[in-house]
């Protein structure tokens, strides 16, 4: 599903190398972890994947199901099936969240050649989704993100997901803010989402969230590359003894 | 043909030395066909004076420090090409219209002026009539209006302003009354003096649209009873080459609600001044305006200037200014809250924001307080900023391409003044103008080039 090869990163306005040398294959079907200390690249992998500005690709490749995603604007990648949780998702007065759906999964499905979802047939859906993360119609109602709290945000970022069914999920640290039954709630959300075609990148610090949604394979990653793979083990591991060891192993 | 007994009040003023200025003044003048008036003659005979007492503005003055008058000092305008007439605004909604083309009251196309609890009147038929209940309040709101600030542009409408709609309310108006402004002649140079008065308990809507000429002036003095509630909205034509100069002066008494916005989506040179005066204890009066200028039909500047006065207690008011700058155009405010001694619990809020969309454009912020009373609470607010990069990327990366992102974004932007409309059929109208004008638009780099990623 995705596939990242040799990927090397800097900033755009700085002489600062983040990534150096990224290689990470995420097979569809399986959750991949990756969790490393402060300042080791994880957001910047996710941003860059996703196609933020600022970065600059010195080195390597990245591809989803083949189709190099690189030279892709953001939203192509979107439409390709690439969907990316904010660790600190926006808030966007005056545009409804509703609108701000529909608007998405319609530009999606035209992007696709796919028919736009009518009015009716997009409500009933999110309906459904929303219920099953406790979203209520008047949080739908509201602006973007604007005054929700910090589980509510995580909820409605979950929920996006759910809506776009997109193939490639990245999570950027969804459980920091989060208290154990916002986590609960937001892990069987994306729990529900599991299936066979669909595959999972969940970056976080903590092992915690992986008691929630159980990963195949666990990446250690510091100073912008892939030091450790493992199990499900690896995040007990760093849990129990942190990430000095465990990189002090690595050298 | 100017009118001569009026331009002889003017003789005594200049009497003495001649100041810069004053030929330009008599040129504008002199331009200008002056109407005579009837119950309105002593007010346009007194503006008469004081326009000359006060002259022209020129670019030395403070209150003209940002935008230049010269094209509204200058004695015709250019003529220039109509934009074309794409506007359906508020046609869906019930209401009294009343046509002006290129400043003439246009009978035929207007509605018969008649509804429950409401007199309506254009000003140039009702100048014969004496005793007329404008006569107190013609030109007058305009003249208190010149105190601590001269706007020489109000007065020389209060002289030159030959039509305009009178309203007198006494009850509350189930439509809104919509004046709709036609333009045929490419050099059109029209005043419109509107007066509303809303006697005590009276409800209004005034609605304005359309394209009133290639230069425009209009004056509109309401003056708000006990309990009162006026809403006035204002959206003028789409890239309309214009210059435009409107003044609002209200009065608002005790209990009374004051709600004015204005719509600006594009054009050349505007400037439109608010003069609100609350009166009365327990009023209210807001007041907004949500603006996009392109500089790709010209130059564009817009410029926001108001001046509300507390003057009694437990008082609310607000400002919202959004303005969108896009290819060079340029975005003033200059806003003031005056809290006269005495006016206890006053609360006063301002905003002015301005979005540059590209480098080129430019938006200047004068916020003013002046605080005489003790126990107020006034906040003002300024920002200048470029559309929010993050904010972007989290829209793109959900599939909404740049484009439809923009629009958005601009559209989250205006959200607070657009707010300030409090009739939602109203509101989703103009709603709708902006986003069509916007998703038009989009991804048009105009000349500047600024839509590249």
């Amino acid at each position: 599903m995705l596939e990242i090869k040799n990927l090397h990163v800097k900033l755009e306005d700085e002489d600062k190398q983040i990534l150096k040398g990224v290689d990470l294959t995420v097979p569809a079907g399986e959750v991949h972890a990756i969790m490393g200390p402060n300042g080791s690249g994880k957001s910047t992998l996710s941003y860059v994947l996703s196609g933020r500005d600022g970065y600059e690709v010195t080195e390597g490749e990245a591809s989803l199901e083949g189709e190099s995603l690189l030279e892709m604007e953001p939203e192509e990648r979107a439409a390709a099936g690439l969907f990316l949780a904010f660790q600190y998702p926006v808030e966007i007065p005056g545009v409804g969240n509703m609108t701000f759906l529909r608007t998405a999964v319609n530009a999606q499905r035209k992007a696709r050649g796919e028919e736009e979802l009518s009015s009716a047939e997009f409500l009933k859906l999110i309906r459904e989704k929303a219920r099953t993360l406790k979203i209520d119609a008047e949080m739908l109602k509201r602006p973007v993100n604007v005054g929700f709290s910090g589980g509510e945000k995580k909820r409605n970022e979950i929920l996006q997901m759910a809506m776009l069914e997109p193939r490639m999920c990245i999570l950027d640290e969804t459980d920091s803010g989060l208290d154990v039954d916002a986590m609960r709630l937001v892990a069987e959300g994306v729990n529900a989402l599991r299936s066979p075609d669909r595959a999972f990148l969940v970056i976080t610090h903590y092992q915690r969230l992986l008691d929630h949604i159980r990963p195949d394979v666990v990446h250690i990653m510091a100073d912008g590359r892939i030091v450790r793979t493992g199990g499900p083990e690896l995040a007990l591991q760093v849990e129990q003894h942190g990430y000095g060891d465990l990189l002090a192993e690595v050298g | 043909m100017a009118d001569t007994a009026v331009l002889a009040a003017q003789v005594p003023a200049v009497e003495g030395k001649a100041r810069p200025g004053d030929t330009a003044l008599a040129a504008r003048l002199d331009a200008l066909d002056l109407p005579r008036g009837g119950f309105t003659r002593p007010a346009r005979e007194d503006a008469a004076q004081r326009l000359q007492a006060m002259g022209l503005p020129g670019a030395r003055d403070e209150y003209w420090r940002y935008t230049d008058p010269a094209a509204f000092n200058a004695a015709r305008p250019q003529p220039v090409d109509l934009a074309a007439d794409t506007s359906t605004l508020f046609t869906g909604i019930d209401r009294l219209n009343i046509v002006f083309v290129d400043g003439r009251f246009d009978a035929a196309a207007s509605d018969a002026l008649e509804a429950e609890g409401v007199e309506i009147e254009s000003l140039a038929a009702a100048e014969a009539r004496a005793d007329h209940w404008a006569a107190g309040l013609y030109g007058r709101l305009e003249a208190a209006g010149q105190v601590p600030v001269k706007r020489p542009f109000a007065t020389l409408n209060t002289l030159a302003a030959a039509e305009g709609v009178l309203i007198r309310v006494t009850g509350k108006l189930d439509r809104p009354v919509h004046i709709t402004y036609r333009r045929s002649a490419a050099d059109a140079d029209v005043h419109l003096h509107h007066v509303v008065k809303l006697e005590e308990g009276a409800e209004l809507t005034l609605l304005e649209t359309g394209s009133i000429g290639a230069r425009s002036n209009v004056v509109i003095e309401a003056d708000l009873g006990q309990g009162a509630r006026f809403h006035h909205i204002s959206a003028k034509r789409a890239n309309d080459p214009k210059l435009g100069l409107g003044h609002i002066f209200a009065r608002v008494a005790a209990e009374a609600l004051f709600k004015s916005f204005t719509l600006t989506v594009n054009g050349l040179m505007m400037r439109n001044e608010a003069v609100i005066d609350i009166a009365g204890d327990d009023a209210v009066a807001h007041i907004a305006a949500a603006v996009l200028g392109d500089g790709d039909i010209g130059r564009f500047h817009h410029d926001d200037t108001v001046f509300i006065t507390h003057a009694a207690e437990r008082c609310e008011s607000r400002q919202v200014f959004k303005k969108v700058l896009k290819n060079g155009a340029e975005g003033v405010f200059q806003g003031k809250i005056l809290v006269k001694p005495g006016a206890q619990k006053t609360d006063g809020y301002q905003i002015s924001q301005g979005l540059l969309l590209d480098e080129g454009s430019q938006f200047l912020a004068k916020p003013e307080l002046e605080i005489y009373a003790d126990d107020v609470k006034c906040s003002h607010g300024s920002t200048t900023g470029a559309l929010d990069e993050t904010a972007l990327f989290y829209l793109r990366s959900r599939g909404v391409p740049k484009e439809r992102a923009i629009v958005l974004l601009v559209l989250s932007f205006l959200a607070d003044a657009l707010d300030e409309i409090e009739d939602q059929r109203l509101r989703d109208d103009i709603l709708g103008r902006l986003e069509d004008w916007l998703t038009a638009r989009a991804g048009n780099p105009g000349k500047a080039g600024s839509g590249g990623a």
